[in-house]
C-alpha cells in the first residue's frame, strides 16, 4: 500500500476507503445539496434534515458551527463540503480563509502572492 | 478512419463559469486567464473537429461514494448540466455521440480496460467549462464523448494507469471505420488544494515541469507517486490525472502549439495548451 509508507501530508487529509465510510452519511445530505429542493429543505428545517440523513453528533455539530475543518474531520468530503458551503454564499475562497485562520482578503493576497 | 487531430488542456473550476456568466472575460482578475482561449479557438476553428473527448472528473453530481467508478464513458444522446448546489443557471444539454461511445467501450474493454458505462450522465462544471471556453457561442461544437474518472475517492488510479488509458483510447478511435476528426481534451488542475490547513497550496514549479514534460517525456511522469502527486500538487491537484489520460492518447510525437499559464484563478494554477499530433 503505496500511502502508508509515507508520512502524513501537512495539513491534508487523504479522503480513502477509511474517511469515506466515517463521513458517508454527511457526505450523502451534502450531495443531497445538488438540488434545490433539498437545499430549501435543510434551511427550513435542519435538525430534522440532519437526523434523516442520519448524521451523528460531532458531524450535526460541525455542520451547525459550519466549521469545515471540523466536518473534513468528520468525514466530509470537500466536494460535497462545497454544495453546504454554497448554500450560504461561501465560495472556496471563504471557506480557505476559514481553514487557515485568517481573513478572506490575506487568503486571497496568498494566492495572488503565489502567481508573483 | 477516425482520426486524432490534438489535444487540448484546461483547468475548469467552478468560478470560471461564473465569470462568464456575469461576462468578466474584461476585468482585470480573469484576463490573464481569459487571454489563453482566442488561440484555442483559433486552432479549432481551422481545424473543425467531429467529436470531442471531454476528460475530466465528476465532482459529486454524476457519481456519489456508494457507486464510485475509477473510469466511466458516457454514452448518452445527450448530457444535462446542473446547477450543482449553487444556482448558477443550468447550460443547455451537450449534444452526445453514443455510436461513437459504444465502440470506444468495446474496443477498450477488448482491450482489458474494464469500464463504466453511462446511458444518463449529468455532466458538472469538469465537463461544461471547457466547452464554454472552446466554443462560447456554440458554433461549430462538436458531439461529446465525455470520460470521467474518480479523483474524489482515494484509491485514485496511478499516473501510469492515467497515460494506459490513453494510449488505450487512441486505439480504440483509430479502429473507428467512420472517417472522423477527434479532439481529446484533458481537462483539470493544475495545482491546488481547497480542503485543510493547507487550503489555498499552489505550486508554480511543479506546474511548470508538468506541462513541459507533458509534451516531451509524458513517460518520465509516470514514475511520480499518487503520494508524491497529492504532495506536490495539493489534493485536488490530482485532476492532473486528466491530463496524463489525454495526452496518451495523442501518440508518440506531439507539437505544443500554444501555452498559457496563470496564478491564480480561485485556488488554482491554471495550465491551458494546444498540442497536435505529429503522428
Amino acid at each position: 500500500m503505496e500511502f502508508d509508507h509515507h508520512p502524513p501530508i501537512e495539513g491534508t487529509t487523504l479522503f480513502d476507503g477509511r474517511m469515506a465510510m466515517k463521513g458517508y452519511a454527511l457526505n450523502k445530505m451534502c450531495y443531497s445539496f445538488n438540488e434545490a429542493e433539498a437545499r430549501a429543505a435543510f434551511l427550513a428545517d435542519p435538525e430534522g434534515y440532519m437526523t434523516r440523513f442520519g448524521l451523528n453528533a460531532a458531524q450535526k455539530e460541525a455542520v451547525r458551527a459550519k466549521d469545515v475543518l471540523a466536518m473534513i474531520a468528520q468525514g466530509g468530503n470537500v466536494y460535497y463540503l462545497a454544495k453546504f458551503a454554497g448554500i450560504y454564499g461561501m465560495n472556496m475562497q471563504d471557506i480557505g480563509a476559514q481553514q487557515t485562520g485568517v481573513t478572506v482578503e490575506a487568503f486571497k493576497e496568498k494566492l495572488l502572492k503565489a502567481g508573483r | 478512419m477516425a482520426r486524432i487531430l490534438g489535444g487540448i488542456t484546461t483547468s475548469h473550476i467552478p468560478a470560471i463559469g461564473k465569470a462568464i456568466a456575469e461576462g468578466q472575460q474584461q476585468d482585470p482578475y480573469w484576463k490573464p486567464f481569459f487571454d489563453g482561449y482566442p488561440k484555442v479557438r483559433e486552432w479549432l476553428g481551422d481545424q473543425k473537429p467531429d467529436i470531442a473527448i471531454v476528460i475530466y472528473n465528476d465532482h459529486g453530481l454524476a457519481f456519489f461514494l456508494d457507486q464510485m467508478p475509477t473510469f466511466a464513458i458516457g454514452a448518452a444522446h445527450e448530457y444535462r448540466n446542473a446547477d450543482e448546489g449553487w444556482g448558477l443557471p443550468a447550460l443547455d444539454p451537450f449534444p452526445g455521440a453514443p455510436e461513437i461511445s459504444w465502440q470506444i467501450i468495446e474496443a477498450m474493454v477488448a482491450d482489458e480496460f474494464d469500464i463504466t458505462s453511462c446511458q444518463e450522465l449529468p455532466v458538472d462544471h469538469g465537463f461544461a467549462v471547457p466547452m464554454q471556453l472552446f466554443w462560447p457561442d456554440r458554433k461549430g461544437m462538436p458531439r461529446v464523448v465525455p470520460v470521467s474518472a474518480n479523483t474524489v475517492q482515494h484509491p485514485i488510479p496511478t499516473l501510469k494507469r492515467c497515460l494506459d488509458f490513453g494510449k488505450s483510447l487512441r486505439r480504440a478511435i483509430q479502429a473507428i471505420p467512420d472517417d472522423l476528426s477527434v479532439v481529446v481534451l484533458g481537462t483539470g488542475g493544475l495545482s491546488h488544494q481547497l480542503d485543510g490547513e493547507r487550503a489555498g497550496f499552489i505550486n508554480r514549479e511543479f506546474d511548470e515541469m508538468c506541462m513541459e514534460k507533458i509534451v516531451s517525456d509524458p513517460e518520465a511522469l509516470t514514475k511520480i507517486s499518487r503520494y508524491d502527486l497529492i504532495r506536490q500538487a495539493g489534493s485536488q491537484g490530482s485532476e492532473f490525472l486528466m491530463w496524463m489520460m489525454m495526452r496518451g492518447a495523442l501518440g508518440d510525437r506531439v507539437t505544443a502549439l500554444h501555452r498559457n499559464y496563470h496564478i491564480p484563478i480561485s485556488n488554482t494554477g491554471a495550465g491551458t495548451m494546444v498540442l497536435q499530433c505529429d503522428d
